[in-house]
């Protein structure tokens, strides 16, 4: 999912660095001293969970659970999932340096979209119902991600569309997986933390 | 950080120590972070392939000087290649342009072919220059850095947390999956499987959100305020603004070459 240095044309480099400037800055005023531990630690939560393969048949897909992340950062999302792309590339070597804004447009946008859309919805009814809704959320946010990133690639040249094709259809799997995994986790905290989702969504 | 990817490694920066690292580790950390922007711009810019590997040498070059270990470095580059090889490999296939051989009846064009090769240096240049400028740096000096380079504090809390719960995260992750294979669990593709990894991610959720609950009261109790206290001083020396002039000299050198 992460793009490369290079691969992509300077307006859609420059426009994404913008519009991650824009949705850090969201983010981070969301953040007051009291949500600043909290949206750390849920940062490095992420981060390890992205370490997670998870097996699908012959081979294994590792987790991105950024549909997760917004539904409990919301705006916050951003700038933590902006922190993994940034601690990705430096030590990692995953993805590039000029496309971190773009590769954190591409992660984090669904993320704060899922949020809106279903953001309300988990907290609500039974805790299953709440699963449901939160599957949706971790679906939808795969799908946007996957549709950004072909757009990215696509908007960069029409030599990218096939590979922007590639993308997409590569990763249903990995949409339908991130759907169960997050419905599941929605599920198992709305039962044991049934307050963790009807705290006043102010984020 | 990296032992989250080999469990046996520490850091790629093993001890931290910047003497470790030659001239590279002793370099201030906010020009290493100035320089690997300049660098990685002007390499984006580049577009003709011998100035590319130009900017590919001067990033071995940097890895020479780091004295990080050179096998285990250049590994974890090409790890990188293998998420871009499917895009290289279709680009001569779908960039219109001089037929060089045919499969299946789709030609393949040489212009594909050089743009595969144009990204792949550019990309594995500017994540090279990135790991060993950056990446030996102790990834607390990475936040303090990019604090005295007026980074917004917040990010910077934010980041400073994320490095310091990783390894503790990780470790309640493997406490966890430990559990789960006494217990006989083994991952496969079916529904217990994501049933459990679904529960697994859920649990760690649940329970970092009641550690961050703890650590909000500690840091309240010593009276946290939200400023950032550093506790390094930074210099520019002498060597400082010789490693910027020649990385600059380089870049410009290189633009040159590719206008040529």
């Amino acid at each position: 999912m992460h793009i490369v240095d290079g691969a992509l044309s300077n307006p859609v480099v420059i426009g994404g660095a913008v519009a991650a400037v824009g949705g850090i800055a969201m983010g981070l005023k969301s953040l007051d001293l009291d949500r600043i531990p909290t949206a750390g630690v849920l940062s490095a939560s992420f981060f390890v969970a992205s370490l997670i393969h998870v097996p699908i048949g012959p081979s294994s897909v590792h987790l991105i659970l950024n549909g997760l992340a917004g539904l409990l950062l919301g705006w916050a999302a951003f700038p933590a999932l902006f922190v993994g792309l940034l601690l990705q590339a430096v030590f990692f070597g995953f993805g590039g340096l000029t496309v971190l804004g773009i590769n954190t447009v591409n992660i984090a946008l669904p993320a704060v979209l899922a949020w809106m859309l279903f953001g309300g919805l988990i907290g609500r009814g039974s805790p299953v119902q709440g699963a449901i809704w939160g599957a949706a959320g971790g679906a939808f946010a795969i799908a946007t991600t996957t549709a950004l990133v072909a757009v990215s690639l696509a908007l960069s040249g029409d030599e990218f569309i096939p590979a922007a094709k590639l993308v997409f259809f590569a990763h249903i799997p990995v949409m339908c997986i991130e759907a169960l995994l997050t419905g599941f986790a929605v599920l198992l905290a709305r039962r044991v933390k049934p307050e963790l989702f009807l705290k006043d969504r102010t984020a | 950080m990296a032992h989250a990817l080999e469990p046996q490694a520490k850091t790629l920066a093993e001890a931290g120590d910047g003497r470790l690292y030659g001239p590279v580790g002793e370099l201030d950390p906010r020009m290493r972070i100035v320089m690997v922007c300049v660098f990685a711009i002007a390499t984006v810019a580049l577009q003709t392939i011998p100035a590319l590997i130009g900017a590919f040498a001067v990033s071995l070059g940097l890895l020479v000087a780091s004295r990080l270990p050179k096998g285990r470095t250049l590994k974890r580059m090409a790890m990188m290649d293998g998420f871009i090889i499917f895009m290289l490999v279709l680009m001569p296939f779908s960039m219109p342009g001089d037929a060089m051989f045919t499969v299946f009846g789709f030609p393949a064009s040489w212009q594909g072919l050089w743009k595969a090769i144009e990204i792949a240096l550019t990309a594995n240049a500017v994540i090279l220059a990135l790991m060993v400028l950056v990446g030996t740096m102790e990834p607390v000096s990475l936040g303090h850095a990019l604090h005295r380079l007026r980074c917004p504090e917040v990010l910077v809390h934010l980041l400073m947390f994320t490095i310091r719960y990783i390894e503790v995260l990780r470790e309640e992750y493997l406490r966890l999956r430990g559990a789960m294979k006494i217990r006989g669990f083994r991952p496969g593709t079916n529904w217990h499987t994501y049933r459990s990894f679904g529960y697994l991610v859920g649990m760690m959720l649940v329970r970092a959100i009641e550690r961050s609950e703890r650590i909000l009261g500690a840091m309240k109790c010593r009276g946290f305020s939200g400023r950032l206290f550093l506790l390094q001083e930074y210099s520019l020396h002498r060597r400082d603004y010789v490693f910027a002039a020649t990385l600059s000299a380089l870049c410009v050198a290189l633009l040159y070459l590719d206008h040529l």
